[in-house]
């Protein structure tokens, strides 16, 4: 036997170096400290937004104090420095997702213009009548329209792998619907409105052995699991920053390297061509290619910061952080009576959609508001899933690295005044 | 609490678990339905009319205790009055539930005074007016959804 981090610390009663101390990172988040209406915010909206730390909004403000210029076109100091700080970002990005280059890092403005980047650049073209484009039930909206958009320009059809009623995929029906028309495939790594964890390395395989190629929207991801893009082996990976502790108008798009070079321009403009002539535009080389214009430089900065600060910090020991409070969670929404949980995967990310008796979501929320509790209600922009179930709303908490036991004793205690007021 | 039981008052308690006029009558002179695109939320509003006067005013849908209250106690509320009185009666609700000052103390708003609550939380004054917008599109007679966007 060997000894290992995870002994218990006598002096504390917690676990040594190889544990994550959730009290000391809610430090480093600025805004953990306001109140609602005099009571301490109690955030349960991370798959909304989540929230910044420190580092990330000083490293914003620096740039934009003392480092601000416009990239890859100044021989100024200025605009080096700023050029470098912009690449090291996304060698940074590259590195968060194990790619195997920066070049397959593409910044774009968030996760849903990934996706629609990937449906006009790569399949679009791609695409005929007859042809197949393969989702998931369990999509975000940003997940669906673009791929109805392609299908409209290209007659392609959309086809959906169904999910049970716990809210997995039926990878059988997967296994079925994958045919000989299908030209790509788009899955959520966890879904955003039931938190379901999907086996993407598995979707990825089944489809890597017909030739299929695979994008996995990792939106809600990126903030709960190490995520190496090559061991998963899929086309394409897509994140956005404000999900993941950084700023808004940032995402990144990793593409392998064979498949983007292989890709259309998206956009046209200044930055993604080498030449241009009235006769002729020779365009510039991956990644260039696909960023027209002037990027979002401080938000990829901002990124960058957002990787650093979750380096420290450490994934894994989020992950295994986080899983433990899901279960707490779990456990104290099934104590109280009235509470239903809908989506009881077997492998789910620190996300809960629920009902609370027959009473509205709406109604459930602004009574948790009063509390300090910030929790989503409604349709998470995952319309099929609630139709799945005969739902027009759930109530979401969806749980971050900051959150604690004793919040979701809060949010309990909110939901029996909830059924107080309702005089259920 | 002070503030939540000023917008769950009992009566909107009330017409939620047990809503007033929620039916489709046989022959409607006119119908509308509205939806509120944050919240899925769909109601349709049917109008009987006699003329220049709403003889009967019911609803089908489902929605927030807000939503449904209002529809119920507005259905209730309309019954003889005549299609001005109801687009005033409106207004004045509009205002009561935006917070508008003028919007306080007007007699004819009888029951719908419980809606005054509504005005502290701005993300519900949607719940409260939607079955209201569809009520208009209904006298308007407007064929399509209304939305609260
Ligand atoms: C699973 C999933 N995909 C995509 C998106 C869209 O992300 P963005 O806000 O970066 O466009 C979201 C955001 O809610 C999401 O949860």
């Amino acid at each position: 036997m060997t000894t290992t981090a995870t002994t218990p610390d006598p002096s504390t009663g917690s676990t040594k170096a190889g544990s994550f101390d959730p009290i000391r990172a809610r430090r480093d988040f600025p805004i953990l400290t306001r109140t609602i209406g005099g009571k301490p915010l109690v955030y349960l909206d991370n798959a909304a937004t989540a929230q910044k730390p420190q580092v990330v909004i000083d490293t914003i403000r620096r740039y934009y104090e003392s480092q601000n210029a416009n990239i890859h076109r100044g021989v100024h100091r200025l605009s080096v420095d700023a050029t470098r700080a912009y690449e090291q970002a996304r060698a940074k990005v590259a590195g968060f997702i194990s790619a195997a280059r920066p070049e397959e890092i593409i910044f774009v403005r968030s996760a849903t213009e990934a996706i629609n980047l990937v449906a006009q650049s790569y399949a679009r073209p791609r695409l005929g009548a007859g042809d197949e484009v393969l989702i998931t039930t369990l999509e975000h909206h940003s997940n669906i329209v673009p791929w109805q958009i392609v299908c409209q320009q290209t007659g392609a059809r959309l086809r959906v792998v169904p999910i049970n009623d716990a809210g997995e995929l039926e990878m059988e029906a997967y296994g079925k619907l994958l045919g000989p028309r299908t030209k790509i495939v788009a899955v959520a790594h966890i879904s955003n409105s039931l938190g379901t964890i999907n086996p993407v390395k598995e979707i990825i395989a089944i489809a890597q052995r017909q030739g299929v190629p695979v994008l996995v929207d990792g939106a809600q991801a990126a903030p709960h699991l190490p995520i190496d893009v090559q061991a998963l082996g899929c086309e394409f990976y897509a994140i956005s920053g404000h999900k993941m502790f950084g700023p808004s108008g940032i995402g990144a798009l990793y593409g392998r390297f064979d498949v983007l070079d292989a890709m259309e321009p998206y956009q046209g403009g200044g930055e993604m061509i080498l030449s241009v002539t009235f006769d002729k535009t020779i365009y510039n080389h991956v990644p260039h290619k696909f960023e027209a214009g002037t990027p979002n430089i401080a938000g990829a900065i901002g990124l960058g910061a957002t990787i650093d600060y979750l380096d420290t910090l450490g994934l894994d020991k989020i992950a295994a952080y986080e899983q433990g409070l899901l279960d707490y969670t779990t456990k104290t929404l099934a104590s109280i009576d009235g509470v239903r949980l809908i989506g009881t995967a077997r492998h789910k990310a620190a996300v809960v959609s629920f009902l609370v008796g027959d009473i509205h979501p709406h109604d459930v929320g602004t009574i948790l508001d009063q509390e300090g509790i910030a929790v989503r209600t409604g349709h998470h922009c995952a319309q099929p899933v609630m139709q799945r179930f005969g739902l027009t709303a759930t109530v979401r908490a969806s749980l971050a690295l900051y959150n604690t036991e004793s919040e979701i004793d809060v949010l309990g205690a909110g939901l029996r005044t909830v059924l107080e007021v309702f005089g259920s | 609490m002070t503030e939540l039981t000023d917008l769950y008052q009992e009566l909107i308690l009330d017409h939620n678990r047990s809503p007033r006029n929620c039916r489709r009558p046989v022959v409607p002179s006119r119908q509308a339905e509205g939806y509120n695109p944050l919240c899925g939320d769909r109601v349709t509003v049917y109008v009987s009319l006699d003329g220049e006067v709403l003889k009967d005013v019911s609803f089908e849908g489902s929605g927030c205790a807000i939503s449904t209250a209002a529809a119920s106690i507005m259905t209730q509320g309309l019954k003889g009055k005549s299609v001005g009185e109801a687009r005033a009666l409106f207004e004045k609700f509009r205002r009561l539930v935006t917070g508008d000052p003028t919007g306080d103390g007007e007699p004819e708003l009888g029951k719908l005074h419980a809606f005054g609550g509504v005005s502290r939380f701005p993300a519900r004054v949607k719940c409260a007016t939607l079955v209201w917008h569809t009520l208009m599109a209904a006298l308007n007679d407007r064929g399509e959804v209304v939305s609260t966007e």
